[in-house]
């Protein structure tokens, strides 16, 4: 009877269809939102996986990456003292503005990293070389500040602008994650990030740490916590750290989580309502089984059948297209789009929950039709 | 045929059915009592609403009486649990409807193989046998047509031979001639006589259609809930 199942969910094209195009409509809203908002999240956490170490020290009331909270500059040597830390460095990190030669200001968060180590730095470099940034003056862009300050015929190699009056020159562009405020980044060393900047009383915006191999890291941190006072945190939690707080204290959270909710429960709540309008309008057959003698087991085993052979197909397609339309919108990075296994897994399940809760209420619809409704 | 030597195939005593509760309530079937037997062909008839396809379907078992005893080939269907009575239908009943019910994905053949794979027979000997079947009722050359193109005639053949595939104990036809024009109608019901009855088997047929009388053996009349005369139908030539 596998057979007579599935020549009825094909047979009738339109029918088959319609049930697909909801279904693969329903997956494809679900794994497009919750890309975007899982891109954005990445994208709100970016200052921190674009640096790439394992530990972060921080002023123990840090409540995200990018409000930055100074330390005392004597909290590099203190961290690297705690037991079963590798390495310890400063990062520089702070708002400032450049002044192109045309006039124009730009806001840029500027990033200085330790010299000798260049711990931080970004992994690939578009174009120039990143070791010459220890050059005299000499700072490195990332591919989004030559975006913003107006394309690479304004902001090149070799452009020379004005951070604070002092002068600065570009000796290499590097490709990093987009982050979330699209503030450019400006690279340059520890040293020189401080000659930069006025003067403050409390400089040293990070340690970036690693704990020796083998160790268990958080056993180092909870050191690190308690022998400086500072916070600690792995490069992970900082991230999730981030997320929550720009969930909590920006519209995104409230905003996006109540579309993707609601892009949830339309999607599913389509999904479910095309299946079971599907399996009523397929009653009266049905009911010609269940008269020619099709036990109820039968017909259940029918319904699922089609339940899952459509939520399967519609599943397939619907993260085939929102893959394609990830890959279109998102490439090259200027739009979030982050699709995770998890989020195509939760997607499943659910499609699959809903294929067979609905495959329920018929199966249930049909154990109560009286099959004498065939004579009618 | 009047003196029925052997017992009743289907056997109702009593049967009493309603419809709704309370002030709506409506009783369709008042106490009925009817004997059908092997080889013979009975016409039900009656006025509209009387309550014929109710009768049917509680001799099919496929609608719960409140009172009474139905005895099909020696089994108490009335006293069968649900399950049982479904494999019982399957294996001895078969049906045919007004409207006739086809499965509008299936060709010819695979329609007509459904009762066969509700038995678990395989496919392949299943989709012969609705062959050989189709062939018996004169569509040998319709069997991978889908109903939607074939007329209407033909789908009610296509009916019959599903109707028939399991060679059932019990055929049971409510107005299979009601969706046809005069002429299909005649060729159904002779199609039904012809291929339908046999010694071993019970027809009954609910008919409005006073054209097609005289394809019958016997007839009953089903008025006020109650058959009122059951009177066996001369043919001319036959005996
Ligand atoms: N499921 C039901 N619920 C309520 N009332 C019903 C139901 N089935 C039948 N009836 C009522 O029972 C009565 C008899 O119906 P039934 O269909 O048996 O008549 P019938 O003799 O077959 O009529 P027709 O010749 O028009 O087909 C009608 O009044 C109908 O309204
Ligand atoms: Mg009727």
């Amino acid at each position: 009877m596998n057979y007579v199942a599935l020549k009825m969910l094909f047979g009738d094209r339109a029918k088959y269809l319609m049930l697909l195009c909801g279904l693969t409509f329903s997956v494809m809203l679900i794994v497009q939102q919750g890309s975007i908002f899982w891109g954005l999240m990445m994208w709100s956490q970016a200052s921190i996986s674009n640096v790439n170490v394992p530990i972060w020290v921080t002023d123990p009331g840090i409540a995200q990456v990018d409000e930055v909270k100074p330390i005392a500059s004597t909290a590099v040597d203190r961290v690297r003292s705690v037991d079963g830390v590798e390495w310890a460095v400063p990062l520089y990190k702070g708002l400032l503005r450049a002044r192109l030669a045309s006039g124009d200001y730009h806001q840029i968060t500027l990033t200085g990293l330790e010299s000798s180590t260049l711990i931080g730095r970004p992994a690939e470099v578009l174009e120039g070389r990143f070791e010459d940034i220890l050059q005299p003056d000499a700072v490195v862009l990332d591919q989004w500040a030559v975006e913003r300050m107006g394309g690479p015929g304004i902001v090149t190699v070799g452009t020379i602008f004005e951070l604070n009056d002092k002068l600065a020159r570009v000796v290499a562009i590097a490709k990093t994650q987009k982050s979330f405020t699209n503030i450019p980044v400006v690279y340059t060393t520890y040293e020189r990030a401080l000659r930069y900047v006025p003067r403050e009383r409390r400089a040293l915006s990070y340690v970036l740490a690693k704990a020796k191999d083998g160790l268990v890291v958080d056993d180092v941190i909870q050191r690190i916590r308690e022998q400086t006072g500072l916070g600690a945190f792995t490069e992970e939690d900082f991230g999730v750290k981030t997320i929550m707080w720009v969930l909590k204290n920006t519209g995104i959270g409230i905003n996006f989580g109540t579309t993707i909710l609601l892009g949830f429960i339309v999607g599913m709540a389509i999904a479910g309502q095309t299946f079971y309008l599907f399996t009523v309008e397929n009653l009266r057959q049905f009911g010609a089984l269940k008269a020619m003698g099709a036990s109820g087991l039968t017909l259940a085993r029918m319904i699922l059948l089609q339940a899952f052979t459509v939520g399967l197909t519609g599943y397939g397609l619907g993260i085939g297209l929102a893959t394609v339309f990830g890959f279109l919108t998102a490439r090259g990075g200027s739009l979030p789009f982050v699709e995770t296994w998890q989020l195509l897994l939760l997607v499943l399940i659910a499609l699959l929950t809903i294929c067979a809760v609905s495959a329920l209420i018929s199966i249930v619809k049909l154990a109560r039709l009286e099959p004498a409704i065939v004579f009618r | 045929m009047d003196d029925h030597t052997q017992p009743a195939a289907v056997r109702a005593r009593g049967i009493v059915k309603s419809f709704g509760t309370g002030d709506t309530q409506v009783t369709v079937l008042r106490g009925i009592d009817l004997d059908i037997y092997l080889g013979e062909m009975l016409l039900l008839v009656g006025e509209s609403g009387g309550g014929k396809t109710t009768l049917l379907s509680a001799i099919a078992g496929i609608l719960d009486i409140d009172a009474g005893d139905i005895d099909v080939l020696g089994v108490p269907l009335s006293r069968l649990p649900p399950g049982k009575r479904t494999v019982f239908r399957g294996q001895t009943m078969g049906f045919i409807y007004q409207q006739f019910n086809l499965l509008p994905a299936l060709t010819a053949a695979e329609n007509v193989a459904i009762p066969l794979l509700i038995q678990k027979i395989g496919r392949h000997e299943a989709i012969q046998r609705a062959r050989a079947m189709l062939d018996r009722v004169g569509l040998e050359d319709r069997t991978e047509f889908l109903p939607k193109n074939l007329s209407g005639g033909q789908q009610q053949r296509v009916a019959i031979a599903r109707a028939l595939v399991n060679e059932p104990r019990l055929l049971i036809c409510d107005e299979p001639t009601a969706a046809l024009d005069g002429p299909n109608g005649q060729k159904v019901m002779a199609l039904l006589r012809e291929v339908g009855r046999s010694p071993d088997r019970c027809v009954v047929v609910v008919t409005h259609d006073s054209r097609v009388f005289q394809y019958g053996d016997r007839m009953a009349r089903l008025t006020d809930g109650r058959i009122v005369g059951i009177e066996s139908i001369v043919r001319e030539g036959t005996a």
